[in-house]
């Protein structure tokens, strides 16, 4: 693929996306009109960029999404849901064509085809009941746009020249003052190269008022002069004029504002525009054909308001107009800054550069070590600082790849809202915590999870209005995305104010699946969590949805994978709240370095609260007084069954993990350790504790402790005790020694 | 109606005579088919008047009536040309030997 067709395909998919993001606003404000212009905006440009990637199956197709748009603009069809839905439908077919085109074929398949011919039907159906004749008059604009296309866009217009465009208002004659004298005053502050006069509101001949203005003026000076001495010249009667005025070297967009701001005709004003030399006419047909019916409108609004609506329009609108352009200019010159900041890097590059940085890491610290070991401070000194850039190097190599999870938890806006219409339901999406960062491989990793619990919410956790009612709820349900740092992992969170989790339910079917006995007693938290377990659903209706069994399971299947964890708490006739947590990133972590006889672990530092020296505890005790609070604690000792004596000074250390506190006793402290994590074979896959390995310095391997898993043994303890069955190996060590075991909570 | 009427105007064309200019042109278009429009005499012409100058020319166009200036004064030419309505107004404007050279 050469490579505008890849920036194509890359913007388009941009476009898209935000294209999407508007019609999905267009159903809760259907008059805002700036939604509508940017909906156009997006498929226009689309369809401009495929005309120069030649890729005509895109532009035919896109050309009558843009007709339907420009009459839903000129307000000639009114938005109704059933519109939206054919337009989403028209997005997602768009992506399609550009998913063809970046694949290199042709043409599109056969279905796809068929699709789009169907569609456009459809969009045409909508069009020839409105407006007869567009689909005649479009196929001329079609070609216009194909052969114009290159001017389109950020191109900033090729004159050096301000652009002026005053309408003075009805009583500027009877205030005794000639706009003429303006513009030729005008006129002497530089040369004026190009003046048009428009004449379109002197209303015909009866109803014309001889003594009122109706003219306006659209000039190009070329000066030295700045704004303000050019709005100087309309001292006298900036309360009764119009006045507008772009400064050299306008973006195209924005004479193209100018076109729909002015009352005029746009295409009689672009006209004027060609004529006195600010535009190209290719520019012009590019902006007219977005902006044409949009402002015709306007035009139509406003044919011959009162006189006196006039002047205060005039007054007001003047300054918010002049106000508006200056922001508008500042931001444009914003954006252009903005834009040349970011290069598009592959994100296989930047894999490759934080696996060499995870060498870097690690070679550092074996130069580290025996740098130490020969006793040289002054190669100590050097090694020190070495490692010290190598950590920054690392922090920033890390940051690279940290992306925003706002635009993972955009998408679903689409989803909720057709799931909804589907299921018959009234349901909204509330985000926030959108701006939260966490490792690109990480977000691209727990789509497929929250896709698997918004829909699991949709379908099973919000009820029908109806029901709602009934409850008392509001008929709309609502569906909530969150996400937030928390001590160096990421929390997402899936709520739903729905009916909540039925306990009894839950505990029948796993009684039925023979996932826990009748006897057993749980905990409610572990009743509820038991949905994760494979096989497991509740509902009896398979929908298309979900519950087809599967979805839970794989969803804590993949968050696993992502050394992440996965809960649900729920109160009944409420709702559910799903608790994703992931680690931050899942290369490189700081960690904190313990021994246990000669072997080493590392504990993510993240976790780590404070380390406390552990002094003639009985050994049969596993919780000790923590300045009034009971710490459970687990000894790694015996947890990993080390041979060996523990020394007669331990050290605890306190790590934190979702909330819960508990204590590790090692043999020995060894300090901060940047740790490359490598993960553990296959093999090793049911291992409880152990999150994956690195590679110290001196070359030997450390473990790195899974600090979620061993808060959960350490804190379940005394439940793990009560219900034997269920025990798990690893842990069978830990109760054995510990028979007075007591919760920690 | 009658073939071609020429109107000589004597009076400036600003916003003092506005109103009356105003009438006075429509009813001559009025009468007629085809006007004529002699601005010679025209010392003075502002924005009042170039306004009544095009809205005569609209007016013709609308009902299908045939409107051309075929004499300027030297001012109606400098604010016709500075406005760039020569076009618009349809007609040529006819420099005097004098004052091209």
């Amino acid at each position: 693929m050469d490579e505008l067709t890849n920036v194509y395909v890359q913007e388009s998919r941009e476009q898209l996306a935000e294209m999407e993001a508007r019609l999905l606003r267009l159903e809760q404000t259907p008059d805002d009109h700036d939604n509508i212009n940017g909906i156009f905006r997006a498929a226009h440009t689309i369809k401009g960029g495929a005309g120069v990637v030649e890729c005509h199956f895109i532009v035919t197709f896109t050309h009558f999404v843009e007709n339907l748009l420009d009459s839903l603009r000129n307000s000639e069809i009114a938005v109704s849901p059933p519109l939206t839905t054919l337009l989403l439908e028209c997005c997602d077919h768009m992506g399609n064509l550009i998913g063809v085109l970046a694949a290199q074929q042709a043409e599109p398949a056969a279905d796809l085809l068929a699709r789009g011919t169907a569609l456009t039907l459809r969009l045409k159906e909508i069009l020839d009941a409105v407006q007869p004749s567009t689909t005649g008059q479009s196929g001329i604009a079609l070609h216009d746009d194909l052969v114009e296309v290159e001017s389109y866009g950020g191109g900033v217009v090729n004159t050096d020249s301000w652009h002026i465009s005053v309408r003075f208002g009805r009583n500027v004659l009877r205030g005794g003052m000639d706009p003429l004298s303006f513009i030729r005053y005008l006129g002497s502050l530089g040369e004026i190269i190009g003046i048009e006069t428009i004449a379109d509101a002197i209303p015909a001949a009866a109803d014309m008022d001889p003594e009122s203005c109706y003219l306006g003026f659209e000039i190009r000076l070329q000066t030295k002069a700045t704004k303000a001495d050019i709005e100087n010249v309309f001292n006298f009667v900036s309360e009764e004029c119009d006045l507008r005025i772009l400064p050299p070297h306008s973006n195209v967009a924005d004479y193209i504002r100018l076109l729909k701001e002015l009352p005029e005709d746009p295409m009689r004003i672009g006209e004027m525009l060609v004529r006195c030399g600010a535009l190209t006419q290719g520019e012009i047909d590019q902006g007219l054909q977005a902006q044409k019916t949009g402002s015709a409108a306007t035009a139509r609004e406003c044919d011959q308001p009162p006189l006196g609506e006039i002047l205060v329009e005039s007054k007001v609108v003047h300054k918010e107009i002049v106000d508006a352009a200056i922001v508008k200019q500042t931001q444009i010159i914003e954006k252009k800054a903005h834009e040349a900041q970011l290069v598009r890097v592959h994100a296989d590059k930047l894999d490759e550069l934080i696996d060499l940085v995870g060498e870097l890491v690690i070679a550092g610290a074996s130069a580290n070590l025996l740098a130490l070991k020969s006793r040289q401070s002054e190669l100590v000194e050097a090694t020190s600082v070495l490692s010290r850039l190598v950590e920054s190097i690392r922090d920033s190599a890390l940051q690279l790849r940290m992306v925003q999870i706002g635009d993972t938890f955009t998408r679903f806006n689409r989803v909720v809202r057709d799931v909804a219409k589907e299921l018959g339901k009234e349901i909204e999406l509330s985000i926030s915590g959108a701006e939260t960062e966490l490792d690109k491989t990480v977000v691209e990793k727990i789509g497929d999870p929250l896709m698997h619990l918004v829909r699991n919410s949709l379908d099973h956790g919000i009820e029908s209005a109806a029901v709602r009612l009934e409850r008392g709820k509001p008929a709309c349900g609502r569906v909530s995305l969150n996400a937030y740092h928390d001590s160096g992992i990421i929390v997402i969170q899936v709520s739903d104010d729905g009916g909540g989790l039925n306990r009894e339910r839950i505990r029948a079917k796993a009684i039925e699946r023979e996932l826990i006995q009748p006897g057993d007693t749980l905990s409610d938290n572990e009743l509820v969590n038991l949905i994760f377990e494979p096989g497991f659903s509740t509902v009896e209706k398979v929908s298309k949805l979900s519950g087809r069994g599967v979805g839970m399971d794989v969803v804590r299947r993949n968050i696993l994978s992502l050394r992440g964890t996965v809960e649900v708490s729920s109160v009944e006739g409420e709702g559910s709240t799903f608790t994703i947590r992931l680690p931050l990133t899942l290369a490189i972590i700081d960690g904190f370095l313990v021994g246990i006889e000669k072997a080493s672990y590392v504990i993510p530092l993240d976790s780590v609260v404070e380390c406390i020296e552990h002094k003639n505890l009985t050994g049969d005790r596993n919780f000790l007084n923590l300045r009034g609070e009971a710490l459970p604690f687990v000894r790694l000792r015996e947890l990993f069954e080390t041979e060996g004596q523990a020394p007669a000074r331990e050290s605890i250390v306190v790590v934190q993990f979702s909330g819960q506190r508990a204590g590790i006793v090692v043999d020995q402290l060894m300090g901060e350790f940047q740790t490359v994590i490598k993960p553990l074979g296959r093999m090793f896959a049911h291992l409880r504790g152990i999150g994956g390995s690195t590679i110290l310095g001196s070359g030997e391997v450390a473990l790195i402790l899974d600090v979620a898993a061993l808060v959960n043994i350490v804190t379940r303890s005394e439940e793990e005790r009560l219900l034997p069955h269920r025990n798990n190996p690893s842990f069978s060590a830990l109760t054995s020694n510990s028979p007075a075991v007591q919760s920690g909570r | 109606m009658s073939t071609t009427q020429l109107l000589s105007l004597t009076q400036d064309l600003t916003i003092y005579h506005a109103l009356e200019q105003k009438n006075k042109l429509l009813d001559a278009l009025d009468s007629t088919d085809d006007l004529e429009l002699d601005l010679l005499q025209v010392n003075q012409i502002d924005t009042a008047g170039l306004q009544l100058l095009i809205l005569l020319k609209k007016e013709a166009q609308r009902t299908g009536k045939r409107l051309s200036i075929v004499a300027h004064s030297q001012s109606v030419r400098s604010v016709i040309d500075f406005c760039k309505l020569a076009a618009e107004l349809g007609d040529p404007l006819v420099i005097p030997a004098a004052e091209a050279s």
